[in-house]
């Protein structure tokens, strides 16, 4: 037997699985969001630029103006505690950044429904947190949370945290600490710095932290679902419902499209500026 | 924290807390006596009592310890032959390929399932337990992947080279040699996958027949409509699952280390 044919046989299924499986799909669903709708069931083989029209529509920009938004919101508030939470772990003694990672590991492989759950507990009228501010006598009456705005952004930041924490941690612990010594013994503040060093340094698990939790904050429809009730609408949302229970495949195919192109995007920046293939922290 | 003396320290820790406190809600409640899941009345067992007699629960999670299994084990095989098939020959199409394997976690969810869902619609196979274990499959792919090929570097070939002077043929060199430096690799990735698939329920709901039901989703449509306090005492299950996994992931981790160090 000839080696060369010995190797193809182990790259064979990976080959496979990444052409078949992955690649092919995608491309067919790039090509099924210029196909045309079925009258009934399915699709028409006719080219039409129909579909991404109709994103266009108030109802459905509208959906993803408020979807940008959120998620644009949660990834702020995700970066304001994010981002000192793993830069702050980072500086940790090497016995507490284990027990640290220990610590974050656990609810980062919770379930996410399991997580989602105990807010939708915490929110519910007269609730733990109802019965919490009012025996503090903070609010007289329940606050009604759950199904509101505040309630999803809650979940939101809540669910992605974890990847912007590990994602800056993962960057600032490479870090070689000795250049903000050599900065100070130069002259700069703390301050001066944390600024031209630091955040310089931290910048690609920054970005990368950015990325992990943007994109899925505009995919994650059943946080929207589970916290939001009916109120709030994602891209993520009309995906599933277009898909689902409306069956008009080719328009969600571009409304898919649309969010990967917005991700390619984001990725590709993210490669210019931070000169690096790999998204930092992702394992 | 032991030291709380720095404002930071305190960040740290407040931060920690409120990761968990969901977690522990949902603990907690799933030892309630009440049926309403808001009011506290008392500790009781009824709700894991409730579970235990549910034979739809008890589906599901047969269900999902397949497709997670099955997924796992797949992927396991086929990251592993590929990382050793790269190791062996220069191919042009290997970063191609790598970057086309790593797709599934870098672009939404959300996408991945309609992707899935109208490319198994296209080829005409029937949804069902099939279609879960190859999209799960792919999605596991790249964790275990990354870890072997990252083993891969790390490892000393001229352990290899020694077996093959002694004789060794290449595939008992394969056996006797690589797999089992690479093994812990493969385990925890394998667990790492086990932990997401056994998770999943944006691409289950996507690429699932009618009637059959993952754990998740079980859990997912059971949140939406009426909510039983069994769901609690579900969901503390499934994380006593998750932590035990971890626990052993880190274990197998930790122990190849030393093992490494000592060879």
């Amino acid at each position: 037997m000839n080696k060369k044919y010995n190797i193809w046989f182990l790259l064979f299924p990976f080959y496979l699985f990444s052409i078949v499986v992955i690649a092919f799909p995608l491309i067919y669903m790039v090509l099924l969001s210029f196909q045309t709708r079925a009258d009934i069931w399915g699709v028409i083989n006719e080219f039409t630029w129909k579909n991404y029209q109709d994103i266009l529509q108030p109802t459905y920009l509208q959906t993803f103006v408020q979807s940008f938004k959120l998620a644009l919101t949660s990834t702020f508030l995700i970066s304001i505690i994010g981002y000192p939470f793993g830069y702050f772990m980072a500086k940790l003694s090497k016995k507490w950044k284990k027990r640290m990672l220990l610590l974050l590991m656990i609810p980062f492989w919770t379930s996410s429904l399991i997580r989602l759950y105990g807010w939708i507990i915490i929110f519910r009228t007269n609730g733990p947190l109802d019965q919490i501010l009012m025996s503090l006598h903070l609010t007289k009456e329940p606050l009604r949370m759950l199904y509101t705005y505040p309630s999803v952004l809650i979940g939101m930041v809540y669910i992605l945290l974890p990847f912007m924490i590990l994602a800056v941690y993962s960057s600032a612990e490479k870090m070689d600490w000795s250049l903000i010594e050599a900065a100070k013994d130069l002259g700069a503040t703390s301050f001066q710095a944390f600024c031209t060093i630091t955040m310089k340094l931290t910048l690609p698990g920054f970005l990368s932290g950015i990325i992990l939790t943007f994109i899925p904050s505009m995919g994650l429809f059943f946080v929207a679902d589970l916290l939001g009730g009916n109120k709030i609408v994602l891209v993520g949302s009309i995906i599933q419902e277009q898909l689902l229970k409306v069956h008009n495949w080719p328009f969600a195919a571009a409304l898919s499209v649309i969010l990967m192109l917005l991700t390619t995007i984001m990725i590709t920046l993210y490669k210019r500026i931070s000169h690096s293939t790999e998204l930092e922290g992702v394992l | 924290m032991k030291s709380l003396k720095k404002p930071s320290h305190w960040f740290l820790a407040i931060v920690t807390f409120i990761l968990y406190i969901p977690i522990i809600v949902v603990v907690v409640y799933s030892f309630n006596a009440s049926k309403l899941s808001s009011v506290w009345d008392g500790f009781s067992l009824t709700w894991y009592q409730t579970l235990f007699h549910d034979s739809e629960m008890f589906e599901a999670l047969k269900n999902s310890l397949i497709v997670a299994l099955s997924a796992s084990i797949n992927a396991a095989i086929i990251s592993t032959l590929a990382a050793y098939g790269f190791t062996k020959i220069k191919l042009r199409s290997k970063s191609t390929m790598e970057l086309i394997s790593m797709l599934p976690i870098m672009i939404p969810e959300i996408i991945l399932g309609i992707v899935f869902m109208t490319f198994f619609s296209l080829i005409g196979l029937p949804f069902g337990m099939t279609t879960l274990i190859i999209a799960h499959t792919t999605f596991c792919i790249p964790y275990i992947y990354m870890l072997v090929k990252a083993r891969f570097v790390g490892m000393d070939s001229s352990l290899i080279d020694a077996a093959k002077d002694l004789g060794a043929s290449e595939s008992r060199a394969f056996f006797d040699i690589t797999l089992p430096l690479l093994f812990p690799a493969i385990i925890s990735g394998m667990l790492l996958s086990f932990a997401m698939s056994f998770d999943d329920v944006i691409i289950s709901i996507f690429v699932t027949g009618i009637n059959i039901n993952t754990l998740p989703m079980k859990i997912y449509t059971q949140i939406k409509t009426g909510v039983t306090p069994e769901i609690n005492a579900l969901c503390t299950l499934m994380l006593l699952i998750t932590i035990v996994i971890m626990i052993l992931a880190k274990r197998i981790h930790h122990h190849s280390n030393k093992k490494i160090k000592n060879i």
